[in-house]
């Protein structure tokens, strides 16, 4: 993985000094509030319900055991010992005191982590697939550009101010875990006909209250324009993006507004007019960045380990691990395991400071010290050697983290909701633990299958409820808690957004609708194997809303 | 209002004109962007220079290019979390070749300085208590190495890696 220089490691520590002095500044009262905001916001700490909140990047979601300690031992420092890990591949604290913020961002600096453009009008936190490096289907590592691009971002001169907060994110293998085209900017890794790397480029993705897919404005960059091109982008949406209504100031918008043909022409001659030299990638420069993500040097071995066959065999629990948490790596006789952090009843993507340190333990006995941070919200050890496996799931076990439900109805994405978050309008963590109770992890969650649900507490959509295949968002009418649904949305590479079922459900009801809707799927699926968004795309929404709103005694219409 | 330059504080020699104002017949003077292109050529003949201020926007974008020749151009922040006028001074210097004196107006503060600088930027008109309080005490916020090209025209590359730069004028 990534290793800082002095100069990497000088850049942070002068942004640490830098931050130091405001919120000194802020706390003898030289700024106000108003004033701090801008600075406080750059480096990751927002203003909450109940205290500040400290995001902190964990660039493309990659991230070594050491770091994971440290991370805990923030936890339990500063914090009440937990951290929560979002969709962006970050990790929040929610009870941080200001004046210890500069220095846990002093302790980050120290295993070269940062809170650097986590937050703020600026090119944020550049995410990738979490299966980098490992996948089977992989055309190229994204990694690399993803910290080619983190570096070229931060603290950029011209691009720190721009109408509204831009996310970039770069998927390198043929299917889309990046989720790109929900982003401002999403680049796939391809290869032209000449065996040449390069990048088709998508533009305008988003959630929020407008929702859309990201169009393709190139077939093919080539890897040398990566950043004069991604330059172009961002210049002609600081120049033209609205700045008079926040929530009409997302690239989505500009590109809505203007159309594809027309931004990608003004694009095309923004990048045209380039001083040819100023942003070229040399390819030595990539290969510089990309020794440093060469995969771990792994034995090849049988495909299949009779101790864990064995194990599967006299442990059913296992073997549901197995067959949900457990992907194949590009090298025979390893494993990617999912770590879970959904267990049943648990709030979705928080982690206690003992599971960080058993999880960072585990990747240095088991995983050549490396972890990854999934935008589903779940943790990741990429290399494990079959034979390891009945160890490292014991040991997961031991600490609760061993839930067999990675990507099952179970593993639900939600974001803090109305528990933590200033703007929420309804809850979705208890929402999301409901379900959870409803569905448990017996044999009935495991029959119906890879499931995405999605929840967000309020219109802007962090829970990326647009794109799950049952997406939930939570309003608020008339001074009550009432919860949309969404059906169809998916977030791989036929990207959708979901259809809206009909009127909202009450937070007492919203349960047994999902129930109904998964209920509808079994009954009217193929086969044992036909998939929920298969068998929605076969079928459509009439059955689910005959469902809902027909049948069920549970709506609130 | 106080003028700040990369060296220090300074005095101004440019007079900003009102539109409805008339132009002296000597003297460095700043007009606005409207009032320069109803009376470019009146203005021009005068003997004393005239740079021109702008208001970000469509205008803006659209007159850049023929500014690029006047000795002063003045690009306003009306609020700092408006951007646009970083993007107008990287167009002027790099694209259009502007030698003059580019200098930010409106909210201009000590951690935008920095980055003002390195879009090429250097004169500031500060009001900002706070801000002038850090200028005073002589020192800039921020790392001296940077990931990307900058048009202060003060920036080396840093040696590895095509992005990223040193600003000689901050070592030491
Ligand atoms: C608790 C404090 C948070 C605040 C104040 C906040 C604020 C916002 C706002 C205002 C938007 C809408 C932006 C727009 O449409 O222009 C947004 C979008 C988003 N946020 Fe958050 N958020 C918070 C936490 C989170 C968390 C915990 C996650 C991850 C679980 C997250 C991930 C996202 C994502 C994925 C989007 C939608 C993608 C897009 O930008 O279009 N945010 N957030
Ligand atoms: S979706 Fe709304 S409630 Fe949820 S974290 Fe984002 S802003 Fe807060």
């Amino acid at each position: 993985m990534y290793h800082y220089d002095d100069f990497d490691a000088a850049f942070v520590a002068a942004r640490v000094e830098q931050f130091r002095d405001q919120v000194a500044r802020r706390l003898s009262g030289e700024l106000t509030e108003e004033q701090f905001r801008p600075h406080r916001l750059m480096n990751g700490l927002y203003l909450q319900l109940h205290s500040y909140m400290l995001r902190i990047a964990v660039p493309y979601g990659t991230l070594n055991s050491r770091q994971m300690r440290k991370l805990a031992e923030i936890a339990r420092k500063y914090d009440r010992g937990y951290g929560h890990f979002t969709t962006r591949q970050n990790i929040q604290y929610n009870w941080p005191a200001l004046k210890d913020t500069p220095d846990i961002l002093a302790e980050l600096s120290s295993v070269e982590m940062h809170a650097i453009q986590t937050s703020g009008n600026c090119i944020r936190n550049v995410t990738a697939d979490h299966y980098a490096g490992v996948a089977h289907d992989e055309i190229a590592d994204p990694r690399p550009y993803a910290e080619i691009l983190r570096q070229w971002s931060s603290l950029h001169p011209e691009f720190s101010f721009l109408p509204r907060k831009f996310k970039i994110a770069v998927n390198g293998a043929a299917h889309d875990r990046a989720v790109i085209q929900a982003h401002d900017i999403g680049l796939q890794v391809v290869r032209n006909n000449e065996g040449e790397i390069g990048f088709t480029v998508y533009v305008g993705g988003g959630m929020g209250r407008t929702p859309f897919i990201g169009r393709k404005v190139r077939e093919f960059l080539p890897e040398r324009d990566l950043l004069a091109y991604i330059e172009a982008i961002l210049r002609v949406y600081n120049l033209e993006g609205r700045r008079d209504n926040k929530f009409k100031a997302r690239i989505k918008i500009l590109m809505h507004e203007k159309t594809l043909e027309t931004l990608r022409d003004e694009i095309e001659t923004e990048f045209a007019a380039r001083d040819a030299k100023a942003l070229d990638l040399p390819p030595e420069d990539v290969a510089r960045v990309a020794a440093f993500f060469a995969p771990p040097e792994l034995e090849p071995k049988k495909p299949v380990s009779d101790r864990v066959e064995r194990r599967k065999s006299k442990d059913s629990r296992f073997a549901s691990f197995f067959a949900s948490n457990v992907v194949a790596h590009k090298v025979p006789g390893y494993v990617v395991v999912t770590v879970s952090l959904k267990a049943i009843g648990a709030v979705p993507g928080d982690a206690s400071a003992d599971q960080m340190d058993a999880v960072a333990d585990l990747a240095e006995d088991y995983s050549h010290d490396e972890l990854r941070v999934s935008h589903e919200q779940n943790l990741i050890l990429p290399h494990v050697a079959l034979d390891d496996l009945p160890a490292v799931y014991d040991r997961l076990a031991s600490v609760d983290l061993a839930t067999a439900n990675a990507g099952a109805v179970t593993d639900i994405i939600a974001c803090p909701g109305l528990d933590y978050c200033t703007l929420a309008t309804a809850r979705s963590i208890p929402v999301a633990q409901r379900i959870a109770q409803r569905f448990g992890d017996g044999a009935r969650a495991r029959s119906i299958g890879p499931l995405k649900i999605n929840i967000s507490g309020c219109v802007n959509a962090c829970g990326h409820h647009h794109v799950g295949q049952i997406g939930i968002l939570g309003l608020e009418r008339a001074g009550e808690e009432t919860y949309q649904i969404t059906l169809g949305g998916s977030a791989d590479e036929n990207a959708a957004i979901g259809q809206i079922t009909g009127p909202g459900f009450s937070s007492e009801n919203i349960v047994g609708a999902i129930d109904t809707i998964v209920e509808t799927y079994m009954g009217l699926r193929r086969r044992d194997d036909e998939t929920f968004i298969e068998a929605f795309r076969r079928v459509g929404l009439a059955p689910f809303k005959e469902a809902l709103y027909e049948r069920s005694a549970g709506s609130d219409i | 209002m106080v003028l700040w330059r990369r060296e220090g504080f300074a005095e101004d020699a440019w007079a900003f004109l009102a539109d409805d104002a008339e132009a002296p017949e000597t003297g460095s003077i700043v007009v606005s962007l409207k009032r320069w292109l109803a009376e470019r050529e009146a203005l021009a003949s005068r003997t004393g220079p005239v740079g021109v201020a702008v208001d970000a926007g469509a205008d803006a974008q659209a007159h850049l290019p023929e500014l690029a020749n006047r000795p002063l151009v003045a690009l306003a922040f009306a609020k700092f979390a408006d951007g646009r006028s970083f993007s107008y001074a990287r167009l002027l210097r790099d694209r259009h070749g502007f030698k003059g004196e580019l200098r930010a107006v409106g909210e201009v503060l000590i951690d935008e300085i920095p980055l003002m600088l390195r879009c090429g930027f250097d004169s500031f008109d500060v009001t900002n208590a706070p801000t002038l309080a850090v200028l005073e005490a002589g020192r800039l916020p921020g790392p001296p190495i940077h990931y990307q090209p900058g048009s202060g025209g003060d920036e080396a590359p840093a040696g590895v890696r095509s992005w990223r730069t040193i600003s000689a004028a901050r070592q030491g």
